[in-house]
């Protein structure tokens, strides 16, 4: 096979497959067990200064915005983020230093709310550093990859482009059609946080609405610490097993943590929060604004149901409940003029 | 003359919105963007094309879209849908040819429809650092057809993008397909503030095909770095319905988050 052009971005997380495959064999639990710990203890034992990982979920969709949140209290640095599609996670993990390199698909932006004040000064300043840029669909492929035990993974994007020039992807003459295509490299990140709906004690876990990349990324990951909102029986998974979207062996930890996208949206059950993402936003503009907010909202608390109560407790999550059932109007005050 | 015939107010945000929903035919298919992108879709959706297939870059399939999402993954992008699916899955779709429309947005565009949204200025050192691609790669490279939707001026629609982030036309005839690119794709439409442009079938450059109420040609070419292809008579576009403008106004973005009113 030609190699006919290679991307100048820094490879992360690639493994040769039959060292992915001893990995897997004696790290991921294909037997039962009990994985329960509490926050702190997962970030301790399963995060570590350096590492390169990702964040599941969505940016501030169904995300373990409580993982971020205790990756910055127990002092995390150094880590490089594979931002698939980085929103506010990034963008905290970005300003409150934990995170000084990343690889990009989309980080410093906030979607609808415009561009992240943080996470631009600190790129633009070269606090943080970029070693890499790829597509949605591309970092998306490099888990399906690592999902299937494969080095790559062949795709038609990115081709002809500065976004593959500074990935860490190659383009080969592909030996079927004799056209260029672009080969993704595998991707297994050291960690991966998951928040989901539901699961059991094993990890079997289930999932309400889009999947986004979780199917595969939990497959991916040499270490997946899934957060959930609910922990359920075993016995209600084995009534549904077509429910299970990543089932057990994958899993490392299990942490139960009601609303643990706040102020992200989880589907089905809370909307996001603008009011407190307005406040971040706002917040985040300056340095001083970021060690404010981290004070009030992450150092000040001990674990996440503390920060819950801060935020507006159970009226709050009743408000955001109904906001995700249409049943109030949204109200955005970054969006207000004037 | 009955109230029909008296002219609208509107702003040029709601005109494009118009403009790119009446692209988009009824029994087809449309890859989804933030913003703009949603509201021309919406409308759409509302109007002409109730059988227009939405897809989200996180997995939402054919939702019948409540309200404006704030994101392109949140619940809002599968409420009523007709599947609740995965990255994996709709980026699959497009690569297999069921897109066929896609929306795009971008801070620099150059004549052949390549699009720039990671940074301006020098890479090592940008001036602004932009999201990157994020999905807009992927839509560029693989649905059937894209629209771009942009503020138009000098800066914006320039000879030489900063970082080349979507692919367009490339370097013009037969480079995309050269690359490796699926047959027959890329840019078919760029809707400004000032009008509408397509692309030259034989030089894949960008012309220009409609300005907007009150704007000349010249002037579109005056907020244009490169020279744009004008054959023949340059149509004015229609401007907005009373009942564009209600279901905007009313039904779609009654806070003004995205149309600003």
């Amino acid at each position: 096979m030609r190699v006919l052009e290679e991307g100048r971005g820094e490879l992360y997380g690639w493994m040769h497959p039959d060292d992915a495959r001893r990995w897997m064999m004696e790290n991921k639990p294909r037997g039962l067990v009990d994985k329960r710990m509490n926050m702190s203890e997962a970030v301790a034992k399963f995060t570590r200064d350096g590492d390169y990982f990702a964040m599941g979920g969505f940016g501030h969709i169904r995300f373990s915005m409580a993982g971020i949140y205790e990756m910055i209290r127990q002092g995390r640095k150094g880590l490089c983020m594979a931002a698939k599609t980085g929103v506010h996670d990034v963008d905290v993990l970005v300003a409150s230093g934990v995170v000084d390199r990343v690889e990009c698909a989309y980080a410093f932006g906030h979607e609808l709310r415009g561009l992240s004040p943080a996470g631009r000064r600190r790129v633009e300043s070269g606090q943080v550093k970029v070693v890499g840029e790829i597509s949605n669909a591309g970092f998306q492929w490099r888990f399906k990859a690592a999902a299937m035990g494969l080095p790559w993974m062949p795709a038609r994007v990115m081709l002809g482009t500065d976004t593959l020039r500074h990935s860490s992807s190659k383009v080969a003459e592909d030996p079927w059609t004799w056209l260029p295509i672009t080969l993704l490299p595998a991707c297994y990140p050291d960690f991966v946080f998951i928040h989901v709906h539901r699961c059991d004690r094993y990890g079997n876990c289930q999932i309400d609405g889009t999947t986004i990349e979780d199917v595969d990324l939990a497959r991916a990951a040499k270490r997946l610490i899934v957060t959930t909102e609910k922990l359920i029986d075993e016995e209600e998974v084995r009534a549904h097993p077509d429910r299970t979207v990543i089932p057990h062996v994958s899993v490392d930890a299990v942490v139960e943590v009601p609303y643990g996208s706040h102020p992200g949206n989880m589907p089905g059950l809370y909307y996001s929060d603008e009011e407190h993402m307005a406040e971040w936003l706002r917040l985040s503009r300056s340095d001083e604004g970021v060690e404010e907010y981290l004070d009030r909202y992450v150092r000040g608390v001990k674990e996440f149901s503390e920060y819950v109560e801060l935020v507006g407790g159970e009226e709050k999550m009743e408000y955001l409940r109904r906001l995700e059932h249409l049943e109030v109007p949204l109200d955005a005050p970054w969006a207000r003029r004037g | 003359m009955g109230e029909e015939g008296l002219a609208l107010e509107y702003n040029t945000t709601e005109l494009m919105a118009c403009v790119a929903s009446r692209v988009l035919e009824n029994g087809k298919s449309v890859f989804v963007g933030t913003g703009l992108p949603i509201i021309a879709t919406m409308l759409a959706q509302r109007l002409h094309a109730p059988e227009l297939l939405i897809v989200f870059e996180a997995g939402g399939l054919g939702p019948k879209l409540p309200t404006i999402p704030i994101s392109v993954g949140d619940s809002r992008t599968f409420y009523k849908g007709v599947m609740a699916a995965s990255m994996d899955y709709v980026m699959g779709m497009a690569q297999q040819g069921l897109v066929d429309y896609g929306f795009l947005g971008a801070a620099q565009i150059d004549k052949y429809g390549n699009l720039n949204t990671t940074v301006i200025g020098d890479y090592g050192s940008p001036k602004v650092r932009l999201p990157g691609s994020g999905g807009a790669n992927d839509v560029g490279s693989l649905c059937t057809r894209t629209i771009i939707l942009m503020r138009h001026d000098r800066l914006r629609f320039m000879n030489k993008l900063d970082f080349l982030t979507t692919p367009g036309y490339l370097t013009g005839p037969g480079a995309r397909e050269a690359a490796g690119l699926p047959a027959d794709t890329g840019p078919y439409r760029v809707i400004t503030q000032l009008g509408v442009m397509g692309f030259d079938e034989e030089t894949r450059e960008m012309s220009l095909l409609s300005v907007h109420p009150g704007v000349t040609p010249e002037q579109v070419q005056e907020n244009t770095s490169f020279k744009l292809h004008v054959g023949g008579e340059v149509a004015v576009t229609e401007p907005p319905s009373p009942e564009e403008l209600r279901l905007l106004r009313e039904e779609i973005d009654p806070a003004g988050i995205v149309i600003g009113r």
